[in-house]
C-alpha cells in the first residue's frame, strides 16, 4: 500500500488506531480458525460511522479489500485477510445506545460484546437469546455477520431472529439505513435479513437494533446417561413429537466424555455411550412438568441414568461438561478443527452414525457433540497442522461428513459460516444457480469485489467424490484441490 | 492449509532477520515450546480477562495476540526485535489468561521464555542495560547487600530526604516513575530493628509440631520487615515453630520474569539447599508472587533430573501463610477492630496458586470484620513486581480502573497478600486523594493488630 494512502487512513482514524508495524499486522492475520492466516496491509480502528465511511470510500477508489472484523473469534476464517488490504475493527464502536422497555428492542454499535448485551438487558428483566459459545468475548457485529447460534437455538433461534434494524455503510461510503423498530415491515427486500450472516461481504454493520424478549423466571437442568448412542437421538426426537420445545439439548459422545473427564474431572459415567443435557426454561410450574415429562422419555427411551439438577448452581456444574468440551479437546492434540455440520433433527441418529463410519475409514480421530435439538452437530477432529500426511486425511474425512450431511437433507455449516473454510463446499449446499445468484447479489452491493474478497465464494469449487443427491443428479469424479482446509 | 501455503508462498509475511544471519538463532528459538505455543487455540477467550488488552483494545496487547508473536518468532516470520520486546513486556504477567484458559495454555511460562529470548538475543548483539545488570546480577542476588540498600533506604527516610529530594526539585532527575512510586512507600524499619530478629522463634500455643522455615524474601524483608515478623507471630500463635534460615536469598522470580532465567536458577538452588539444611515440614512465605515462583521450581530444571527431584521435594513444602493458617485450627484474637475490609487478590495467589478462599476465610474470622467483596477483585492492580516503574503509564491506567471498584465498596481497609499489591494500593490511594480514608495493609499486618 503507498505511503500517501497510509497517511491518509492515518488522517481519518488517527495516528493511534492506525496499525502498520509487523508485530501489529501479524496479530490480525488469524482469527479463531485453525490453519488459516494471512497478513494484512494496514489495520485500523475507526470510533464512529463517519469515520469508516471514510476509509471505505478510498479503499473503494483504490480498489483495496476491507476485511471488517470484532474480536476474531469465528471458526470459518472468516476475518483472515486472504487477499491482504486493510483489517478493520470495529471494536471502538461498543456504545449500547439504548433499552427500549415499551418496544422490546435494544440499540447498540457493533464492538458491543454479546455478554455484555446480556447483562444489561438482563439487568433490566429483558432476554436476548443467542449465546454462541464465545458470547464472553464475541461482539455483536461479529455475531450479525456470522448469524451466530448458540445453545438455545432449538427454542428461540438464532441471531437472525433477533435483528430488527441495520445501519450500515456501503464500500462507496454511502450509510443506510434498513428495518427499524417495527414488528410489522415488509416495505420492499428485507436487507436487513440479508446482512445478517453476509461474513462482511456485502457492507459493515455499524449499528444494530435486536429485538427482547421477556426473561423467563425459572430454568432448570437435567442430565441423561445413554449407553446406545441412538437411544439418546431417539430421546430427543421424542421429546420434541410430543410438543415439548426445551430452550437446550446438547449432545456429547462417549469420546468427548471421555476427553472432558481426563480434563475437567466432574465425575462422568465413562462407560456411557452418550449423554444429554437439557434445560427448560418459562413459568415455573410448565418447567416443572416439563422436565417429569421429559425424564420419564429419557426412561422410556432406556436412559442409564437421569438426574435433575436440584439448584442453579448444580444446574451450571453440568452444564460445565459441556462447556469445557472443546477447550478439553484442544489439549489432546495441537490442532483442533471444529466443524459443524447439521441435519433436520429426526435425522441426528444416522449423521452420528456417518460420523464414526466416517471418522473410522480414514482413522482420524474425530470427537462428536453438539446441539442435538437443532441437529447441529460439532465433529472435532483432533490433529497436528505440522502433519501434512494427516491433515490431508481430516480434510478427506470432512469432505465426507459434509456429504454425508447433504444426502440427509442437511448443511455444510449450522451456524459458524462459510467463510473461506467452507467455500468451495458451498456449491454442493446451493448449487452452481444458487451460487450465480449470490454472486450477482454480491455485485450489487459491491461492484469493485473488496469487501471481504475471497470469503463465501472459492475460487475452485472442491468437487464431490462421486456422489447422487436428490439436489444433484449429475455425477462428479475425483477429489479436488481447492483451498479447502477440512 | 491452502490460505497458510498460499500465504506463505506469496512472501506476504515478514521474512526472518535478514541482516543478521547467524548461528545462534536457530539454537535460540528452539527455547520456545512449540507444542504449548499450539496448545492455543486462538478462540480468544482469554482477551476480556486481560488488563492490557482492555486498556488498549489492541490485540498485540492481549495473550492471544502476544502467543501468536511468539509462534512468529519461533517460526521465523518475525523479528525479535524492539518492538517484540515491547509487546513482551507489556505483559503484566498477572496470568488472569490462565484461569480464563479453556485449553490450559501455561502462559506465564511462555512469557517468561520469550523474554528469555529477547535478553539472550541481546546479550548476543552485545545490547544491554547497565543499569539493568546491576540489578539482576548485583543486587537481587545478594541479601547484604539488599539488607545494606534497606538501610541507607531507612537513612534517607529518617533524614527526611525524601520530603527534601521534592522540595528541591531533586525527584526530578531521579527516573520520574521510580519517583512516583517512592512517594508510595511507608516507613522501613530501622538496622537496630532488625538486629533484634531472633533466629528461632517457639509456638506460644499447644504446640501443632509443625517446623516452619519462614522464607523471608528479599523486597519484603528490606521494605516491609514489620509484615515477616507479623507472620512469623501469627505462626507461633497457631502453635508453630518458626525459623529463619539463614543463607536464603531472592526467589528469583523477577529474574524469571525478566528474561533472566539462569540468574532464576542459581537463586532456587540456594534456596532449596538452604530450607533443605533447616529442616522444615513447610516453606511459608507471605508474598503471592514469591510463592508462586517458589511453587514453580520444578519447572525451572528440565535438564537437571537430580535437582528437578531436591526441587519437587522443595515444591512440596511450599505454602503460602494464609493457606497453611486456613489449615491449622483457628487463630484466637482477643481484640475487636471494627472496620470495613475488601481484599485485592495477589494476581500470583489467585491465578498462578490457586489461593482465593483461605485469604477471605481469614479475613471474616477477625473479630469485627465487615468484609465487602470488591468487584473484579482478581484483576490486576497494575503493580505486577516491577511493572510500575517500567511501564509506569499503563500501570497508573490500570490502577485509576482499579481504584473506582474499590471506592464502591466503602470500604476504609483493603487488604492485600503481596508486597508490590500492597505498594501499589497505596499509591492507589494517594492518588485517589483518599489518603487518610483509607489505609492499604498486608494480611498478616492486619491479623497481628487482631491478635
Amino acid at each position: 500500500m503507498e505511503k500517501e494512502l497510509k497517511s491518509q487512513l492515518r488522517q481519518i482514524v488517527g495516528e493511534r488506531w492506525f496499525l502498520d508495524t509487523p508485530d501489529e499486522l501479524y496479530v490480525y492475520s488469524y482469527d479463531a480458525t485453525p490453519l488459516y492466516q494471512a497478513m494484512p496491509d494496514a489495520v485500523v480502528m475507526p470510533s464512529s460511522v463517519e469515520e469508516i465511511a471514510a476509509v471505505l470510500k478510498i479503499a473503494n477508489q483504490h480498489r483495496i479489500p476491507i476485511v471488517s472484523r470484532g474480536s476474531g473469534t469465528n471458526l470459518c476464517g472468516g476475518t483472515v485477510p486472504t487477499e491482504g488490504g486493510i483489517v478493520l475493527v470495529t471494536n471502538r464502536l461498543n456504545g449500547l445506545q439504548e433499552i427500549d422497555e415499551e418496544n422490546l428492542t435494544a440499540t447498540f454499535g457493533p464492538g458491543l460484546i454479546t455478554s455484555e448485551l446480556h447483562q444489561a438487558v438482563e439487568a433490566r428483566g429483558l432476554f436476548y437469546p443467542p449465546d454462541p459459545g464465545s458470547m464472553r468475548i464475541s461482539t455483536m457485529g461479529g455475531n450479525v455477520a456470522e448469524c451466530a447460534g448458540g445453545m438455545r437455538g432449538l427454542k428461540y433461534g438464532v441471531t437472525k431472529d433477533y435483528i430488527m434494524g441495520l445501519q450500515a455503510v456501503l464500500p462507496n461510503g454511502e450509510v443506510l439505513r434498513f428495518g427499524g423498530k417495527n414488528a410489522k415491515d415488509v416495505a420492499g427486500y428485507d436487507i436487513t435479513k440479508l446482512l445478517v450472516g453476509s461474513e462482511g461481504t456485502l457492507a459493515v454493520v455499524t449499528e444494530i437494533t435486536a429485538k427482547l424478549l421477556p426473561l423467563p423466571k425459572a430454568k432448570q437442568t437435567m442430565v441423561a446417561y445413554f449407553s446406545d448412542l441412538t437411544d439418546a437421538a431417539r430421546t430427543v426426537q421424542r421429546v420434541i413429537a410430543e410438543r415439548i420445545i426445551p430452550a437446550t439439548m446438547e449432545f456429547l459422545d462417549q469420546a468427548t466424555m471421555r476427553v472432558v473427564e481426563e480434563f475437567a474431572r466432574i465425575g462422568l459415567p465413562l462407560d456411557m455411550k452418550a449423554m444429554l443435557l437439557i434445560e427448560q426454561d418459562g413459568d415455573p410450574l410448565q418447567v416443572e412438568q416439563d422436565m417429569i415429562r421429559i425424564a420419564e422419555i429419557a426412561h422410556a427411551e432406556r436412559a442409564v441414568e437421569v438426574r435433575t439438577a436440584q439448584h442453579a448452581e448444580e444446574g451450571a456444574k453440568l452444564m460445565a461438561a459441556r462447556r469445557a468440551a472443546l477447550s478439553a479437546l484442544s489439549r489432546v492434540k495441537p490442532t483442533t478443527i471444529l466443524e459443524d455440520a447439521t441435519v433436520p433433527r429426526a435425522r441426528l441418529a444416522e449423521m452420528v452414525d456417518q460420523i464414526g463410519v466416517i471418522a473410522n475409514k480414514y482413522s482420524v480421530p474425530i470427537c462428536t457433540f453438539g446441539h442435538a435439538g437443532d441437529g447441529n452437530l460439532h465433529p472435532t477432529c483432533m490433529t497436528d497442522e505440522r502433519d501434512t500426511e494427516e491433515i490431508h486425511r481430516v480434510e478427506m474425512a470432512f469432505g465426507e461428513i459434509f456429504e454425508a450431511a447433504i444426502k440427509l437433507g442437511g448443511t455444510i455449516t449450522g451456524e459458524h459460516g462459510v467463510g473461506i473454510a467452507k467455500a468451495p463446499y458451498l456449491e454442493w449446499k446451493v448449487g452452481a444457480g444458487g451460487i450465480d445468484l449470490m454472486k450477482r447479489v454480491k455485485e450489487a452491493f459491491d461492484p469493485h469485489g473488496i469487501m471481504n474478497p475471497g470469503k463465501m465464494f472459492a475460487k475452485d469449487q472442491r468437487r464431490r467424490v462421486v456422489v447422487k443427491t436428490h439436489g444433484c443428479a449429475h455425477e462428479h469424479v475425483g477429489g479436488g484441490h481447492g483451498h479447502s482446509r477440512a | 492449509m491452502g490460505a497458510l501455503t498460499n500465504m506463505l508462498a506469496a512472501g506476504t509475511v515478514t521474512a526472518g532477520p535478514e541482516h543478521c544471519p547467524d548461528s545462534s538463532l536457530p539454537r535460540l528459538l528452539d527455547q520456545f515450546d512449540m507444542d504449548e505455543i499450539l496448545n492455543c487455540m486462538q478462540c480468544g477467550f482469554c482477551l476480556p480477562a486481560c488488563p492490557t488488552y482492555r486498556q488498549t483494545g489492541k490485540e498485540s496487547a492481549s495473550p492471544r495476540g502476544r502467543i501468536a508473536l511468539m509462534k512468529g518468532a519461533a517460526t521465523e516470520r518475525l523479528q525479535i526485535d524492539e518492538e517484540f520486546e515491547h509487546n513482551m513486556y507489556l505483559c503484566l504477567g498477572c496470568r488472569a489468561c490462565e484461569t480464563a484458559c479453556p485449553a490450559g495454555v501455561p502462559y506465564g511460562s511462555l512469557v517468561e521464555t520469550a523474554r528469555d529470548v529477547v535478553e539472550t538475543r541481546k546479550k548476543q548483539k552485545g545490547d544491554t542495560s547497565l543499569l539493568r545488570d546491576l540489578i539482576f546480577h548485583e543486587v537481587f542476588p545478594h541479601p547484604e547487600r539488599l539488607e545494606l540498600m534497606g538501610s541507607l533506604l531507612w537513612m534517607a527516610q529518617a533524614a527526611g530526604l525524601q520530603a527534601l529530594a521534592q522540595k528541591t526539585g531533586l525527584i526530578k532527575i531521579m527516573p520520574r516513575q521510580a519517583a512516583e512510586m517512592a512517594t508510595a512507600v511507608q516507613t522501613i524499619a530501622s538496622p537496630w530493628q532488625r538486629m533484634k530478629r531472633e533466629p528461632v522463634m517457639e509456638p506460644e500455643r499447644e504446640a501443632a509440631g509443625l517446623k516452619i522455615g519462614l522464607f523471608t524474601g528479599c523486597v519484603m524483608d528490606m521494605m516491609f520487615y514489620e509484615t515477616n515478623q507479623a507472620t512469623a507471630r501469627a505462626l507461633t500463635k497457631a502453635g508453630c515453630q518458626v525459623v529463619f534460615a539463614k543463607e536464603q536469598a531472592c526467589c528469583g522470580a523477577l529474574h524469571a520474569h525478566a528474561g533472566e532465567q539462569s540468574g532464576a536458577v542459581e537463586l532456587a538452588k540456594r534456596n532449596i539447599e538452604a530450607f533443605e539444611r533447616a529442616g522444615v515440614d513447610f516453606v511459608v512465605n507471605n508474598a503471592g508472587g514469591c510463592g508462586a515462583a517458589l511453587k514453580e521450581y520444578h519447572h525451572w530444571f528440565h535438564d537437571d533430573p537430580v535437582w528437578k527431584e531436591r526441587a519437587m521435594r522443595f515444591v512440596g513444602r511450599v505454602r503460602d501463610a494464609n493457606e497453611l493458617l486456613a489449615e491449622l485450627p483457628p487463630l484466637s484474637f482477643s481484640k475487636e477492630l471494627n472496620v470495613r475490609v475488601t481484599y485485592q487478590d495477589s494476581c500470583h495467589l489467585a491465578h498462578g496458586q490457586g489461593v482465593r478462599n483461605q485469604p477471605r476465610q481469614l479475613l471474616k474470622s477477625i473479630p469485627g470484620v465487615e468484609f465487602v467483596e470488591m468487584r473484579g477483585a482478581d484483576t490486576c492492580c497494575g503493580s505486577a513486581g516491577i511493572y510500575n516503574i517500567t511501564n509506569f503509564d499503563m500501570s497508573m491506567q490500570i490502577l485509576d480502573d482499579k481504584m473506582v471498584d474499590v471506592e464502591n465498596t466503602k470500604a476504609t481497609l483493603i487488604v492485600t497478600s503481596n508486597p508490590g499489591c500492597l505498594l501499589q494500593m497505596k499509591k492507589g490511594i494517594q492518588r485517589a486523594g483518599m489518603t487518610g480514608q483509607m489505609e492499604a495493609v498486608h494480611i498478616m499486618d492486619l491479623i497481628e493488630r487482631a491478635l
